[in-house]
């Protein structure tokens, strides 16, 4: 094991372990963060959402973008899979249909880095108790 | 995906190992191992609801996990998404399922600074403990400030011994910095052994690094070069998770020769106690630790000055130590804005005892009773009514219904008759006799007692002796008032704190629950039903058939009464050997506390 032999050189080792535990970190403050959640049940991986989210999670990560990425259940608009629903900080969840990677790429782009609405958001249709 | 898995002692023994297996294997199985990863952790502190998984970055909190539960949260968390809803808390008074951790009553009050990282991290790998600012004070300490200004810093915030005592922990650090020595001591204390209490364990557990950092940070403030850990060998898993960090530290040369480049050494050992709870005394621990019998020794002079191998040595406590990096990561103001006027910071409290939620929490300072048994402690156990919390282990005292609204801080509960000590918590419904719980922690101070002065080994044998006799409901007048004199006596005259606490029980149950001991002594009756030699065995007229069963199997002859007519048991020749109401077929005979000698 290499030694620490400085204060920087343990500020260092800090940044580099620091991925090992971001994904916890994040969970515990996930309210002021972008989280995004694909909708993972049968219908959403047959047509996908997997490839989705992993792209969500590689490309989130490589654009320094602090999100937080869940997968979630069938959210009831198999016609659109896959979906996925994405929450800014301050702002209401919106869902996006028919999410593939090159979708997902537009909506990093333009609605999380921006806040522009992008085409592909289904209106909510359902009321929740909570 | 992080899978956190409770491994403290308490989830470890209802089977978190095994879980740990099962997930693995699952994950294995489908192919997922790379990408969901399964950390041991320490303790969360809901240990009533035990073993306890928590799937991030969701915040799904499972509990009271079975090992073949293993497969399901795999099968429908990880790979579906959907939450294993009969795994997940129930609050009590909603009935409805909570899905995460900040919206349960337990964690909603609490606020975590020397339990930050239980249940967080994996207490077995030093980098996560890196990754959460572990050794950034040390390196903080060592590079930017000198031992006066570090001192200062500990001073301002507030500090105070989490061991029970309450001593400014800034002040003891500069007394022993002031100490002439070529040789110094850290010391830290792990003799924890308030009955119900855990913390210091749970600490260790959870994240050592916390305190190995502490302890090195200490060192450089007084002087030293060298730490001892004093710790229980009855606590094998907090021994083993030490060692591991120890080894880690020294193997990236935070510990050991030249740290950080900034020419300062410091080094770790451990040293076993035999688990005597004296030894928790930091005399008496000094001398366990040089071989020696575990004895108090009068003070002054105080171990700051002569400890152990007669050089000046620094005691403190797991907790306190645990708080130190994040005061001087954060600064002494951040600190002492937590917490009461006296007493700064947050305080590690187990809750054991007739409460729902048992386990293990840390709320700040001058939160009330009320608040952490009702709220965070979700009430007592099957509706019943609050009777007592004994706070301070055999040294403290009880708080009752009237101290609900006090706020817990080291002056307020001195105040009201008990200590903060080091922070157990037994809470004592109305089925609680109190004459038998201040017996209970007599006969447990009977047990540790070293036995060096008089007033200590006898006065407390003869103190649990008059109240086995009032228990048994042979007490007079006369004994209440040697139990309190007597009490006085020692209190006054023993050599340690051990021995100059020892009567709070019964002192303080005497105070505050008069009429319970006048009950037993004059109406012969304990109301909580717990002292089996005032219970009566009595014949409900209305149930007896008179079918003189009873009354043939009596030994004495003490039950009378005519074939179809109700019996009568005669009290005075009762021996309560319970062969009536064993034999009694139609549940006629009972055992009631509210009998009056006729």
């Amino acid at each position: 094991m290499e030694k620490i032999k400085t204060l920087a050189d343990l500020k260092r080792k800090q940044e580099a372990v620091k991925s090992q535990v971001n994904l916890r970190d994040r969970a515990s403050r996930a309210e002021n963060l972008v989280q995004v959640k694909v909708a993972m049940a049968t219908c959403g991986i047959a047509s996908g959402a997997k490839e989705v989210m992993e792209y969500f999670v590689e490309e989130l990560d490589k654009r320094n973008i602090e999100a937080v990425i869940t997968q979630t259940g069938c959210m009831g608009y198999c016609y659109a899979e896959p979906t996925v629903e994405v929450k800014l900080h301050d702002a209401e969840p919106i869902v996006f249909g028919y999410v593939d990677t090159k979708k997902a790429n537009e909506i990093i782009e333009r609605y999380i880095k921006t806040g522009e609405l992008v085409d592909g958001i289904i209106p909510k249709n359902y009321e929740t108790i909570n | 995906m992080h899978i956190l898995l409770c491994g403290g002692t308490g989830c470890q023994s209802s089977g978190s190992s095994v879980i740990l297996d099962n997930l693995q294997k699952e994950l294995l199985m489908k192919g997922l191992s790379d990408e969901v990863q399964v950390i041991r952790t320490g303790c969360f502190g809901f240990c009533e609801k035990g073993p306890i998984v928590n799937v991030l970055p969701d915040n799904t909190f499972y509990v009271e996990v079975k090992p073949e539960d293993a497969r399901e949260i795999i099968d429908e968390h990880v790979i579906k998404g959907r939450q294993v809803k009969r795994l997940l808390y129930v609050d009590p008074e909603n009935k409805q399922h909570v899905p995460d951790s900040k919206h349960m009553g337990f964690y909603k009050k609490q606020l975590r600074i020397a339990l930050r990282n239980c249940g967080f991290i994996d207490p077995e790998n030093i980098d996560e403990s890196i990754a959460h600012d572990a050794y950034m004070a040390l390196g903080k300490v060592l590079t930017e400030m000198s031992p006066t200004e570090a001192i200062d810093i500990i001073k301002k915030s507030g500090l105070r011994g989490r061991g029970g005592g309450g001593f400014p922990t800034g002040l003891k650090w500069e007394i022993t910095s002031q100490s002439v020595s070529d040789k110094k001591y850290v010391v830290c204390n792990v003799d924890e052994g308030d009955p119900g209490a855990f913390m210091d364990r749970s600490i260790l557990e959870g994240d050592p690094h916390s305190v190995l950092e502490a302890m090195a940070i200490c060192g450089y403030c007084i002087g030293a070069d060298e730490g001892l850990i004093y710790i229980r060998a009855e606590y094998p898993l907090a021994i083993k998770r030490l060692k591991i960090a120890i080894k880690q530290a020294e193997e990236y040369g935070l510990l050991g020769e030249n740290i950080l480049d900034t020419g300062f050494n410091f080094k770790i050992k451990l040293r076993y106690g035999a688990g005597a709870f004296v030894c928790g005394e930091e005399t008496a621990l000094i001398h366990s630790m040089e071989g020696k019998r575990g004895e108090p020794a009068n003070k002054p002079p105080f171990p700051s000055v002569k400890g152990y191998l007669d050089k000046p040595t620094n005691v403190n406590n797991v907790e306190t130590f645990a708080n130190i990096p994040v005061i001087i990561n954060k600064g002494a103001e951040w600190f002492s804005a937590i917490g009461t006027e006296k007493s700064k910071g947050t305080k590690v409290f187990a809750l054991a005892g007739k409460i729902n939620n048992v386990g293990l929490i840390e709320v700040p300072m001058g939160i009330t009773l009320r608040e952490i048994i009702y709220e965070i402690g979700g009430g007592i156990k099957g509706g019943k009514k609050f009777k007592a919390v004994q706070t301070g282990g055999p040294s403290g005292g009880c708080l009752t219904e009237k101290h609900l609204d006090t706020p817990i801080d080291y002056d307020n509960l001195i105040q009201a008759g008990s200590m903060m000590g080091s922070g157990g918590m037994i809470v004592m419904d109305e089925d609680d006799c109190m004459v038998s719980v201040a017996k209970f922690y007599l006969d447990f101070i009977v047990e540790e007692s070293c036995g060096k002065c008089a007033p200590c080994r006898i006065g407390n044998k003869r103190l649990s002796e008059i109240l086995e006799k009032i228990c048994e409901g042979n007490g007079t007048q006369e004994d209440l008032e040697r139990l309190k004199n007597l009490s006085n006596v020692i209190k006054d005259t023993s050599l340690c704190g051990l021995g100059q606490t020892s009567p709070n029980p019964v002192l303080s149950t005497m105070t505050n629950f008069w009429e319970e001991y006048k009950e037993h002594v004059h109406d012969k009756k304990c109301r909580s039903g717990h002292c089996k030699n005032l219970l009566y065995y009595v014949i409900d007229p209305e149930a007896c058939i008179g079918c003189m069963l009873c009354v043939r199997n009596c030994p004495v002859f003490a039950i009378t009464g005519e074939r179809k007519q109700s019996h009568f048991i005669h009290q005075d020749k009762c021996i309560k050997c319970g062969a009536c109401m064993e034999k009694c077929k139609f549940d006629a005979i009972h055992l009631t506390p509210d009998y009056v000698m006729a």
